[in-house]
């Protein structure tokens, strides 16, 4: 009984101190960000590796999305003959929470694990360390770089899906099903509102990428460095971003859409 | 790090892709592009029961949009419900005697104010008040007056 109650004690320390040192990192990474806005090509380099090898992904994932959303949909709304408010239900569903989460968790399992595994190789062949004699700052070099890239991409990323998605949406729902033209953009229109439906996806967007990001770059910081510390730190930063981003979307979803 | 000047290139077209898809989902998918700067003026209208009216919900005359309610206030004293509605204001030329009523769009759409233009040549102006006003039909109200209705006929004959 002690012993099970010590290795509890123990678990729950060891999961405290991580967090702890992640909050550290993260001030550290923020400190860092100036220095890196001075040198943008740092960033741009980043840009590519995290956003632009992500779009392909993003696309045809958001077309796809869209267009399941449009052939369920048209099934449940056309049983109350309401098939004119397909738009509304696909682009709500999109702008609202598919965009943003499903990109989220895309964006973590290609983004995401690259970043832990290009970090945790760099500490496991002990880049980081002579990055370090060098008298040159890794975090400020390496992390937070990365860090923004994955900041400033999710958002873009996120209404990229969302955009696409509504489009997979009209293909199905105007060229395969028959729904009229006007009636898919003009009900969407009157029932999405900027700042209650779009801004607050933005929000989400902005907030899952920080969040994903930094469990990426962490994750690989803070790796065993060996072969086996780094794939365990990949593995970590999918499972740990998908939890991240759907409690966060639940409690987001709650503040943001709770009271209507 | 030596970066190319194509990478450069796809990280630009990135940024500009993802900055196209949001204004696409802002000005097609959103009401952004039909909310004008054109601020309009405001009326309002005392009703005894909204029924379930929200803010931003259409206010039309003759089946056309031409303003949306933006506030919904209860009045303490006389216990109405006070709906303030903002019209456009290239209609600046409704009769000061307008009445409004809430009414439904479809037996099961959302409600919106509905006005009735009168005979008055004066104009609706900023801060006017709508005297007449017909409140929202709540269907349980109309089921309870049918049945009562219906029960004292029985009784009467």
């Amino acid at each position: 009984m002690m012993d099970f109650l010590q290795r509890l004690g123990v678990k729950s320390l060891g999961v405290l101190e991580r967090l702890g040192r992640g909050t550290v990192f993260f001030f550290n990474i923020l400190v860092s960000v100036p220095s890196v806005l001075v040198r943008p090509r740092l960033l741009f380099a980043q840009m590519y590796s995290v956003g632009v090898l992500s779009f392909s992904l993003i696309v045809i994932s958001g077309l796809f999305v869209g267009m399941v959303l449009a052939l369920q949909g048209f099934y449940t709304l056309s049983d109350f003959g309401a098939e004119g408010m397909l738009g509304v239900m696909v682009a709500a569903s999109l702008v609202r929470e598919l965009g943003p989460v499903v990109a989220a968790l895309l964006f973590a399992g290609r983004a995401g694990s690259a970043l832990t595994a290009e970090i945790g190789l760099m500490k496991a062949t002990e880049q980081l360390s002579g990055m370090e004699m060098m008298a040159v700052d890794p975090v400020a070099r390496i992390i937070t770089p990365r860090f923004l890239a994955g900041l400033l991409s999710m958002p873009l990323l996120a209404s990229l899906f969302s955009a696409i998605g509504v489009l997979g949406g009209y293909f199905i729902g105007v060229g395969l099903l028959g729904i009229d033209e006007g009636g898919y953009w003009s009900q969407m229109q009157a029932k999405i509102d900027f700042s209650e439906d779009i801004l607050n996806g933005l929000i989400k967007s902005v907030v899952f990428g920080l969040v994903v990001t930094w469990i990426a770059v962490f994750e690989g910081y803070d790796a065993v460095p060996t072969s086996e510390g780094v794939s365990r730190a990949t593995t970590q930063t999918v499972v740990h971003s998908a939890f991240a981003v759907l409690l966060l979307d639940f409690i987001l979803t709650a503040l943001m859409f709770g009271d209507n | 790090m030596y970066i190319s000047r194509s990478i450069e290139i796809l990280v630009g077209l990135f940024v500009a892709i993802g900055f196209v898809a949001l204004f696409f989902l802002s000005m097609q998918v959103s009401n952004l592009s039909s909310i004008n700067g054109d601020a309009g003026y405001n009326i309002k209208g005392h009703f005894s029961n909204i029924g379930s009216l929200k803010v931003r919900a259409p206010v039309s005359m003759a089946g056309v949009n031409i303003g949306r309610v933006t506030a919904i206030e209860f009045d303490a004293q006389s216990f109405e419900a006070v709906v303030t509605m903002s019209i456009e204001s290239k209609y600046n030329e409704l009769p000061s005697d307008t009445s409004a009523s809430i009414l439904t769009a479809g037996l099961l759409g959302e409600q919106y104010v509905g006005l009735e233009p009168g005979g008055e040549d004066e104009p609706l102006k900023e801060g006017s008040k709508l005297e007449l006003t017909q409140s929202a039909l709540v269907l349980e109200q109309i089921i309870g007056q049918f049945l009562f209705s219906n029960n004292t006929k029985e009784e009467n004959q």
